[in-house]
């Protein structure tokens, strides 16, 4: 049987069901945003916004948008029941402070030593620009990555080493990509699931690092 | 009597000299002083170094001072958004320095200058490009990269409601940075869409004490920022 990769959509979807309950979550800009749709509604989870906000919610119906109301992507979003808003300085000890549990960030490559480069190619041509990124990577008790498993021309983004400037030193705790779900661990990288009919030496062969798959790995939930 | 309201754009943006810092508050569109920086651009101040989140987007406000050529360098966390083509043309030419900060840093040194704090180490950037010629310390284990105060000869800001002792409230998260650069600068600019009688913020409500503000402006309907 081929092997499927997961759609975005379902990328978000699977990070979604390991989001506990009560976690306070910072998500990056770009795929991560997509995982507050599908958190199960039983769970209360509290997004944070570096821009100053705890306890955001969905996009607003069109026509219902605030300008003084963004998320970090600068997108309108609304606020939940219970939520609060901060200056900036907060919002950047509550990241640097380890008082989020979770940030679930995009990537360019990730380390087998936990390493992440998200935020500059090294391509001089344009403007550097790193936000909140390197904060968030250094602050935030908890850091996933969502990326696709190789850039768009094949290329491995999971490497022993980065070769992109680094956003922060090992940092990265756990790896959702469209192909696996892999733990960084003291041990290196270990395959925790894999989707339905990827065989391990494939799944390998498309890592630009050493892994290993876990003796009770499974299949990626559908 | 204690009052920091005056009377006018150009009574609130008197006297910046050249190769004055400019905090500018703000966070994307939300809560750029858009009256304040255009009444800075007609005060004719240059050589200009300005300290904001974004580089301006579309033609106006951040943007249109830029276009000025009176800023010499921007301190930024993410200079290249949506739109930010009046940055882009001026760092393409090589005509505008560009120092690149992580977001929570950038806001820290601000606070530590207005805290009157000499520096302080924090673990973002460490092992990072951005951490080059910086002292790093390993402190329990960790390295932590030591930055320094960033002290505004001005800020501009936007808030919701004033008094006339500056007390400042801020509308949701238009507040982003406006609190700690009132705190971090010489001089406080204030545009305020309403200037409210002294009480009527209740004292547990205020969000910026009126002591890190010197200069109010009643705006009372501010432009978006970030038009083309």
């Amino acid at each position: 049987m081929a092997a499927k990769p997961l759609s975005r959509d379902a990328i978000a979807r699977r990070v979604a069901l390991d989001v506990p309950d009560g976690a306070y979550v910072n998500l990056g800009i770009g795929l991560p945003t997509q995982v507050a749709n599908y958190v199960p509604a039983d769970r209360e989870v509290v997004y944070h916004s570096e821009n100053g906000i705890l306890g955001m919610g969905p996009a607003p119906a069109a026509g219902k948008e605030d300008p003084d109301l963004i998320n970090a992507g600068k997108q309108p979003v609304t606020l939940l029941t219970g939520a609060s808003i901060f200056h900036h300085t907060d919002a950047f000890a509550m990241i640097r402070g380890g008082h989020i549990d979770l940030a679930l960030l995009g990537a360019m490559q990730v380390g087998a030593n936990g390493d992440l480069a998200n935020w500059a190619t090294g391509d001089e041509k344009f403007p550097p620009a790193v936000g909140g990124a390197m904060d968030l990577a250094a602050g935030a008790a908890g850091v996933w990555v969502l990326m696709e498993h190789n850039a768009k021309d094949g290329t491995p983004k999971i490497l022993e080493r980065c070769t992109y400037p680094l956003t922060a030193e090992g940092v990265v705790d756990r790896i959702y990509t469209n192909l696996a779900v892999i733990d960084v661990t003291n041990d290196g990288l270990l395959v925790r699931e894999m989707v339905t009919g990827l065989e391990f030496e494939e799944l390998q062969g498309k890592t630009g690092a050493r892994l290993r798959l876990a003796n009770d790995w499974r299949p990626i939930p559908a | 009597m204690m009052n920091k309201c005056v009377a006018s754009l150009p009574a609130a943006v008197s006297g910046i000299r050249d190769g004055a810092v400019i905090l500018i508050g703000g966070f994307g569109n939300a809560g750029i002083p858009v009256e304040l920086i255009d009444a800075l651009i007609d005060q004719g101040a240059k050589d200009l170094t300005a300290v904001t989140n974004n580089a301006g987007s579309g033609r106006t406000d951040i943007a249109k001072l830029l276009a000025t050529g009176r800023v010499r360098k921007i301190v930024c966390s993410y200079p290249r958004s949506a739109g930010s083509v009046v940055f882009e043309e001026l760092y393409g030419a090589g005509k505008i320095e560009l120092e690149l900060v992580p977001q929570g840093t950038l806001s820290e040194r601000m606070r530590a200058a207005g805290a009157g704090i000499g520096g302080f180490f924090t673990p973002t950037a460490a092992g990072t490009k951005l951490a080059e010629g910086k002292e790093v310390r390993r402190i329990n284990g960790r390295d932590y990269v030591l930055e320094a105060p960033l002290k505004g000869d001005v800020a501009l800001i936007k808030a919701e409601t004033a008094d006339r002792w500056g007390n400042l409230t801020f509308r949701l998260a238009a507040r982003n940075f406006a609190p700690t650069m009132a705190m971090a600068a010489s001089l406080t600019v204030v545009q305020a869409r309403k200037i409210v009688d002294l009480g009527a913020i209740a004292p547990e409500h205020v969000v910026t004490p009126g002591v890190f503000v010197d200069r109010i402006v009643e705006v009372s309907n501010p432009a978006p920022a970030g038009r083309a």
